[in-house]
């Protein structure tokens, strides 16, 4: 049974977040592998899962999640085996500082080492990031300008919009994906939600062949439509 | 209208008259906000000098603005000064003002517009309806609007009657701060905006009576108005019929008589008159297209859309939707996962719009039938109406392509 987790959707689940954790499931379902997946609320215990998913959120709901995360055996689980797929705010609260209230800096999970200034500009439209071999289309929302420290792999390299600095976007441990491409990113990249899947399940995935693949094939057209490269 | 006007603001209204009456002849528009735009550019104040002497009633809040106006203006009864649909800023104001000598007006307000409107309008009412995400590649934060809000009305000066939805928080924290305050227990479904308080941001309660914060933020209790069967507004009963469907319009017609006692018109002389409403902009009512007859609705965000889906007939007869994301959409069509699709389960659901393919998408993954129309002559002869779901721009484009029956 693979155990999908949504955590706190009320407080990090402003831009349909909550689609990525129906879509992990949906993929895994149609393989044949049993899936659960469960939305835990501000007063719920942390259950145990093969994969938490963080979403966007406003200030205040990122900052309580953050104190929640960093109270409810969170971090634990995520160094004892478990995985994360972080957008938007919950990328910001996994590494040591982010900003909340104008330049307010606040203490993160210190998961990565990353940390989140407040931008110059907010940052919103279309975004479209080289991972590896393939093309991560989506949308991001946010203020924060975020740093990697010493080491720390970015997800990938952005070719529009502006994510991380205007140059990667997010970040990439053994156990963490971070984007800033936000909302139902991983139904808009069929490929990336079952590379995560593939790596939770530790084996190889065939592709579905679901509507998800021609929604990505004219994102990605739309995106890259005069962009070098 | 009694008010004198300044030669510089004479010289306004007719600049705007002329340029809306250029823009109607010619066809380029439909003359409401051009010349709205050229009347403000040279005479600034001019909402305020448009509706000084004037009692205004302002109806604002993420949906139901459009309906919520309509039923102000029916039962308020006579001739009635209000701004056409869709323009609902400054500009499409002292158009309609301009346009009309009536001194009773309803003006219809962009969320993001309420605190500028207010602090140039003096209205004798203010209806807040609800606050939930909605553009949010636009708006931002909705906490922010209700923030805004509150400062707003909380500023000494305007003394507006504010009558405000008691079940959305943030309505309520938004509304906390002001001098005379009408509470309304009106059917609110969308909580997903208001899981954590507006005020201190701890978790809110929900009971089936209500909602809490331990910081003291609560539902109001003394609530001058409630919707049980029958309406009651500060203690006077009437049944409420209505010719438009949905509970949510029978909220939205419980705060329109709420702000209409304001102005001194009873329950009983309001509320027949709402049922003259039958739609609004196209919006309900049947139309016809290519033989086929269509129920057009309008949603622009997910409160809007899961609360049009319960309205959805549960027989399996076809369900039309049109997604676009244009930027009087939002451009993110992200928010087609806080609805709850899952609700149109043996239904197939004919998915239309530019974003046809990200509405394909999300009904896939929720287990609901669906056909991608990528050619308008796909479409099946269907013998009994369709409904037709959709978001603004496409509601446009649907309104433009058929014909009233």
């Amino acid at each position: 049974m693979l155990k999908i987790a949504v955590l706190y959707p009320e407080l990090l689940g402003t831009y349909g977040d909550g689609g990525n954790g129906l879509v992990l499931a949906e993929r895994a379902r149609r393989r044949g592998v049993e899936a659960s997946l469960e939305l835990v609320a501000m007063r719920d215990e942390l259950p145990a899962a093969d994969v938490y998913l963080l979403g966007g959120g406003e200030d205040g709901p990122q900052r309580l999640a953050s104190d929640l995360l960093a109270h409810n055996g969170f971090v634990d689980r995520v160094t004892d085996g478990s995985y994360v797929v972080a957008v938007c705010a919950g990328l910001q609260i996994l590494g040591r500082t982010f900003c909340v209230d104008g330049n307010d800096e606040y203490q993160g999970l210190g998961l990565v080492d990353v940390v989140t200034r407040r931008g110059e500009v907010r940052s919103v439209g279309e975004l479209c990031v080289r991972v590896g071999e393939q093309l991560l289309v989506g949308f991001e929302n946010h203020g924060g300008r975020t740093v990697l420290g010493e080491g720390v792999a970015p997800l990938g390299r952005v070719l529009r919009g502006r994510a991380n600095d205007g140059e990667v976007d997010g970040y990439r441990t053994d156990r963490i994906w971070a984007s800033y491409a936000h909302g139902p990113a991983l139904a808009m990249n069929p490929w990336f939600a079952d590379e995560i899947l593939g790596t939770v399940l530790g084996q190889e995935l065939d592709p579905l062949g679901t509507a998800a693949d021609l929604l990505y094939a004219r994102r990605r057209q739309i995106l890259t439509a005069g962009l070098a490269g | 209208m009694g008010t004198r006007l300044t030669a510089r603001e004479n010289l306004a209204v007719g600049a705007l008259r002329s340029v809306n009456w250029v823009s109607r002849v010619t066809g380029r528009g439909a003359g409401t906000v051009a010349g709205g735009r050229v009347g403000l550019r040279i005479s600034p104040n001019l909402l305020a000098v448009l509706t000084r002497d004037r009692t205004v009633i302002v109806v604002s809040g993420t949906n139901g603005k459009t309906t919520t106006t309509a039923l102000c203006v029916a039962g308020w009864g006579g001739d009635v000064t209000t701004n056409a649909t869709g323009a609902n800023m400054p500009a499409g104001h002292v158009a309609a003002l301009a346009g009309s000598h009536s001194t009773h007006v309803v003006l219809e307000v962009d969320e993001a517009w309420l605190p500028d409107v207010l602090d140039a309008v003096t209205p004798k009412v203010v209806i807040l309806l609800n606050l939930s995400r909605d553009q949010l590649d636009r708006a931002n934060e909705v906490r922010q609007m209700s923030e805004r809000w509150r400062s707003s009305l909380a500023s000494p000066g305007a003394d507006p009657v504010v009558i405000a939805n008691a079940n959305d928080p943030l309505v309520v924290y938004a509304a906390l701060d002001a001098d005379q305050v009408r509470w309304c227990d009106v059917p609110t479904n969308w909580t997903l905006d208001a899981q954590s308080c507006p005020r201190c941001t701890r978790p809110l309660e929900h009971s089936p009576s209500g909602w809490s914060c331990t910081c003291g933020l609560a539902t109001p209790e003394d609530v001058t108005t409630s919707l049980n069967g029958e309406l009651t507004v500060a203690g006077e009963h009437a049944a409420l019929s209505l010719s438009i469907p949905g509970e949510y319009n029978r909220g939205n017609a419980a705060m329109a008589a709420t702000a209409l006692r304001e102005v001194g018109v009873l329950l009983s002389e309001s509320i027949p008159r709402m049922q003259s409403v039958t739609g609004v902009a196209g919006r309900y009512t049947v139309r016809s297209w290519q033989g086929r007859q269509m129920r057009l609705l309008l949603a622009k965000n997910p409160a809007g859309f899961d609360a049009l889906l319960s309205t959805v007939a549960p027989e399996p007869i076809d369900v039309w939707v049109a997604i676009n994301a244009n930027i009087a959409d939002g451009r993110d069509p992200a928010w087609l996962y806080d609805v709850a699709f899952e609700a149109l389960k043996g239904h197939v659901v004919w998915c239309l719009g530019e974003r046809r393919l990200d509405l394909a998408t999300r009904l896939d993954y929720a287990g609901v039938e669906y056909r991608i129309v990528e050619d308008l002559a796909s479409l099946p002869a269907t013998t009994q109406p369709v409904e037709l779901l959709a978001n603004y721009t496409a509601f446009q484009e649907w309104m433009a392509r058929s014909a009233p029956c």
